[in-house]
């Protein structure tokens, strides 16, 4: 399973990378991915929606399975993936990077709750 | 035993093979104080040749559609149906088939059902139709949760003048999901949505609206401008509509509507005393389409290129969102939308506008005999294949007398609105002749 | 070819009787706006083209009637013929559900009479049959507890339905339609609900509990007895999810265990066929203290006839008229031609045969319950993993040997689930041949993994691709 460096993790296995100053993109994992298979659908949300930390902001939907995204950050959705409309497919073949999902603008800078790279590993050896 | 294969010798090989020496052996995890002491207290049993003659003896009791001519409507029709559909719909390999999960192996179920969403869509003039559910009703009900979870708003708008039953199940639905089901009520002269209660606040607030065409009583709406509204609001046009009423009147999509509901039992599905029936749920644009209830069907190929058909967009039911799904819907009415397909590739499309159009003439021609008898119609929106007849006559003793001679006759409104007691609901189809219909005519004109 | 693709310009498969009224023109009945303008878009063939059609379909579908159809909760038995006969004569195919009562005196019978036999089958006391499926019972069945609760004024406070992990897809999106919040109490090891869990999990907030029983493991709930003490101690209902009824018919009785509100799916236990997804009919009997609740009509034998009489706190309709009348009539007949006899047999028969299929399919396929199974029972493709193989692929390969896959990948408690519910109508001889069947293919998963993985080639299509599906829909053509 590949676990990138430099981005921060949740236990719901979505992934966190500074772009700018209070600004964060959000995606899912690899793991996450490879557990739902070939995704065919993306829920996203609207522009300008508040998000709260732990709420479910997006659906990745794969055949057999339809996977909630939830918010590891409290703030504003400032920016939407909608290559993710024709290419749901973005997702497995790069979630790190072309599958991301949004952009939140924050409302505060708090990561307590995440984890490092190398704490998702571990975490992710007792899943 | 009836259709259990086991002699008592393969039994006992088969309770040796576990170990155990009695059938007894197998219910141990039963607490002895809940297991049956003594047998069921249920009919002795019936050999398949008493039965037949038993059942006979009960079906007697009721009065059928076969022996009396029915001009009775209100939600149920006798329409004319080819005689080689249950010929195809009996056929074991569709009968005893279950829900097509192995896609491989129900190539048979899965490719009707993608004719029946086809020529669904095709007759409602929208873009996506599901594979079937329970009845016009339930598809109703559905509908209007539909519009709520799209739009995130909790009040729906209803014509007073939709099928009543459709109402309560509406009603029935939606007060549990602290929904508020708003009723627009229909104008006393034409029997139409009243379009004056259409106020241009209350839009600002309704999922959908949900209109019946035709109406109960019959009644063609003024579509038009109730579909403005309602858009102008941001809500959803929802529209009930008689599948069969397709081959001649304007579809829903025609109208821009964003669903289309009903009940297809009318295409090629006996009355049955109401069921099993067949809902369809059609739907226009897709965001709507992946949050439509029920089974979908979609072409795709197999590994060697072959085109085939499979279950898919699931992650919307049941089975895979559980409580977050669109719909608990699983069983739907598969066998019913098997017979609906037929009957629309049988009849075709000259022969369902045929259908409309003798259905529009023979009402029209009841209407304009009954008028002439000195009888007063009730409403004067134009009709379909209904209409409500008017006079100061106990109508269920008039039913009684039509029954000795023969005759179903309409369905008296009392049952519904103390208020139109002096009225009758009369459907007349195209399975009715003109010799019936004036003999119909000829009773009630000595009734009064 | 699909029906359209068919189509010729001018023919008609049926022909109407000419028009015998005098004629009008359409516009002076119906305004000019009100007529449809687009086409139709239905096809235009013969019968006899019709019927090469459908024949030719039919014939790339399994069903009971071709084989062997072990689907976990879905009790394929044999669909019995005299059943159909009976649905179809024209007194009961051919009445309108607004007759008068006096008309359909049979109809209302066959309702009554079914009525009392599921209560006599449930232990419960009133039944209706509005609710068309399983799932509709359920959705009816939560209803009720929310009126009960709400009579008590405490609809407010028990917002808590409470399923088993274990439970079908359609138990918690039942709850929700109907308006509860879900929450899932776990299985304990030896596959039942975990006594624990649930007494924690129970409180003034909890308005039921749904359980199937045996579950979806094919296990009967050892504890059920005091489950049913639990939950009515804590004020709340229990609710009995009806599909696995097979097992238990003459044996023992849900209202006996302890249930308030039952649903039985007539399209499983009482043998009506599936049709390939429906119709179904999922009538629920509720015990008399709900009676009053349950959606009106419903039919009383009075004064020495059968008529219809609105329960006092009905919940509402569910469905137009009066459920799946046809579906009905074809249950009944089943039950006097069974008699309490037949359908003790139905249940020791099938328990029987899932026992025997489990006893010599664990050799080779993980039981992660190893205990007496009911009428059905869960095996885990946990073996057959370490060779590349899963579940999935074992299904496929059984579509090779002419039989339809069993239940996969449900319960979702167990990793790569097989659920396997042979039913009581399938002989020695049928069952010997699956046996035999599943351990080649066991002996396959290890030697030739490939057979499975590109598996079925003997089936009208191969495997397909369901992610291009539903990644690109084509939902009509």
């Amino acid at each position: 399973m590949d676990v990138k460096s430099g981005l921060m993790y949740t236990k719901d296995h979505e992934w966190v990378k500074e772009v700018s100053d209070n600004v964060v993109r959000i995606g899912i994992t690899d793991f996450a991915q490879d557990q739902l298979g070939d995704v065919v659908f993306v829920e996203l949300p609207e522009l300008n929606t508040r998000v709260n930390k732990g709420e479910a902001f997006s659906v990745v939907e794969s055949v057999k399975a339809a996977s909630d995204v939830y918010s590891p950050v409290t703030g504003t959705i400032v920016a939407v993936n909608t290559e993710l409309e024709e290419n749901p497919e973005l997702i497995n073949e790069s979630p790190y990077d072309r599958g991301w999902i949004v952009e939140v603008k924050l409302d505060e800078l708090d990561f307590s709750d995440l984890m490092t790279a190398k704490e998702y590993e571990s975490y992710l050896k007792e899943v | 035993m009836p259709y259990i294969p086991h002699t008592t010798a393969e039994q006992q090989e088969m309770l040796a093979a576990l170990g155990m020496t009695q059938i007894a052996d197998l219910f141990v995890d039963i607490a002895e104080n809940l297991r049956l002491k003594q047998p069921l207290n249920l009919p002795a049993p019936l050999a398949e040749h008493e039965l037949v003659r038993y059942m006979r003896q009960i079906a007697k009791k009721n009065i059928n559609l076969d022996d009396y001519v029915s001009f009775l409507g209100a939600g149920a029709y006798d329409h004319i149906i080819p005689a080689v559909i249950t010929h195809l719909t009996s056929r074991g390999e569709f009968l005893t088939a279950y829900t097509p999960y192995q896609a491989e192996i129900s190539q048979g179920v899965l490719q009707a059902i993608f004719e029946f969403q086809t020529l669904i869509a095709n007759l409602t003039n929208m873009e996506v139709a599901n594979a079937s559910m329970y009845d016009g009703a339930t598809a109703l009900a559905e509908a209007a949760l539909m519009a709520c979870n799209v739009t995130g708003r909790h009040k729906v708008a209803a014509a007073a003048n939709l099928d009543p039953d459709w109402l309560e199940v509406l009603s029935t639905y939606l007060e549990n999901q602290d929904i508020e089901v708003i009723k627009i009520g229909y104008h006393p002269i034409t029997g139409l949505i009243d379009q004056a209660a259409l106020s241009t606040t209350l839009n600002q607030e309704l999922a959908c609206m949900l209109v019946g065409q035709p109406n109960f009583f019959g009644g063609l709406e003024d579509v038009e401008p109730i579909a403005r509204w309602i858009k102008a609001g941001g809500g959803l046009l929802v529209m009930a509509v008689d599948p069969i009423s397709l081959g001649i009147l304007k579809a829903p999509g025609e109208y821009g509507a964003d669903i289309a509901v009903g009940d297809a039992g009318c295409l090629g599905n006996p009355t049955s005393f109401g069921g099993p029936s067949v809902g369809f749920f059609a739907v226009n644009g897709s965001k709507l389409v992946r949050k439509m209830p029920g089974r979908i069907v979609g072409q795709t190929t197999d590994k060697n290129g072959k085109i085939g058909y499979v279950l898919t967009l699931q992650t919307r039911e049941q089975h895979i969102r559980r409580e977050k799904a669109t719909s608990n819907i699983c069983t739907n009415q598969a066998l019913n939308a098997l017979a609906a397909t037929i009957y629309l590739a049988l009849l075709g499309k000259q022969g369902v506008k045929q259908v409309a159009y003798q259905c529009v003439q023979k009402t029209a021609y009841m209407r304009s005999q009954l008028l002439d008898a000195g009888f007063r119609v009730r409403f004067t929106a134009p009709v379909f294949k209904e209409f409500v007849l008017q006079a100061d006559l106990d109508w269920d003793k008039v039913n009684d007398y039509l029954l000795e001679h023969g005759f179903l006759g309409g369905f008296p409104l009392k049952y519904v609105d103390v208020q139109l007691a002096d009225s009758v609901l009369i459907a007349v189809t195209e399975a009715r002749t003109k010799a019936e219909i004036d003999q119909f005519v000829e009773l009630l004109r000595r009734c009064r | 070819m699909l029906l359209l693709e068919m189509s010729t310009p001018g023919r008609q498969g049926y022909k109407l009787p000419e028009l015998d009224v005098p004629e009008v023109p359409l516009t002076e009945l119906v305004p000019q706006a009100y007529l449809r303008s687009t086409d139709l878009g239905l096809p235009e063939l013969s019968e006899p083209e019709v019927v090469r059609y459908f024949t030719n379909l039919s014939r790339k579908n399994h069903g009971v009637d071709v084989g062997f159809y072990p689907l976990g909760s879905c009790t394929m038995k044999y669909n019995p013929r005299i059943n159909e006969d009976v649905a179809a004569m024209p007194g009961f195919k051919r009445i309108h559900p607004r007759q008068k009562a006096s008309t359909v005196q049979g109809a209302l019978q066959i309702i009554y009479e079914l009525g009392n036999y599921l209560a006599e089958i449930a232990g419960l006391d009133k039944a209706t049959f509005q609710p068309a499926a399983g799932a509709h019972g359920e959705l009816t069945g939560l209803l009720i507890i929310r009126a009960y609760h709400r009579q008590r004024g405490e609809d407010q406070q028990r917002r808590e339905i409470l399923v088993p992990d274990s439970a079908h897809g359609t138990n918690p999106a039942s709850a929700h339609m109907a308006g509860f919040v879900v929450r899932e109490v776990p299985s304990d090891n030896r596959g039942g609900v975990d006594v624990a869990a649930l007494k924690s999990m129970l409180g003034p907030q909890t308005a039921g509990l749904m359980l199937t029983n045996p579950n979806t493991l094919g296990l009967f709930e050892e504890n059920i007895a005091e489950i049913a003490e639990l939950v009515h101690a804590a004020g709340g209902l229990l609710y009995y999810d009806g599909a696995n009824a097979n097992a238990i018919l003459g044996i023992t009785r849900p209202g006996d265990m302890g249930f308030d509100i039952v649903h039985f799916n007539l399209h499983k236990t009482f043998s009506t066929p599936h049709g390939g997804g429906g119709p179904g009919s999922g009538p629920i009997v509720v015990r008399q203290e709900l009676a009053d609740f349950l959606p009106g009509p419903i039919v009383e034998y009075q004064d020495g006839e059968y008529c219809w009489v609105e329960p006092k706190q009905s919940i509402g309709r569910v469905k137009a008229f009066h459920g799946n009348f046809g579906v009905m009539v074809k249950a009944y007949t089943y039950i006097r031609h069974l008699g309490a006899e037949g359908l003790k047999a139905v249940s020791e028969n099938a328990v029987l045969n899932a026992n025997y299929l489990m006893h010599h399919l664990k050799q080779d396929f993980y039981l992660p319950y190893d205990r007496i199974c009911m009428h059905e029972f869960v095996l885990s493709g946990k073996w057959q993993k370490e060779y590349g193989v899963t579940t999935l692929d074992i299904a496929k390969r059984l579509l090779d040997y002419g039989v339809h896959a069993p239940t996969v990948y449900f319960p979702l408690i167990v990793e790569e689930a097989l659920m396997i519910e042979p039913t009581e109508t399938e002989s020695k001889a049928t069952l010997d041949a699956f046996i035999a069947a599943m351990r080649t293919i066991a002996q396959e998963a290890k030697s030739n993994p490939e057979k499975l993985k590109s598996a079925p080639t003997l089936t009208p299509v191969a495997r397909l691709d369901e992610t291009k599906a539903a990644r690109q829909p084509i939902l009509k053509y």
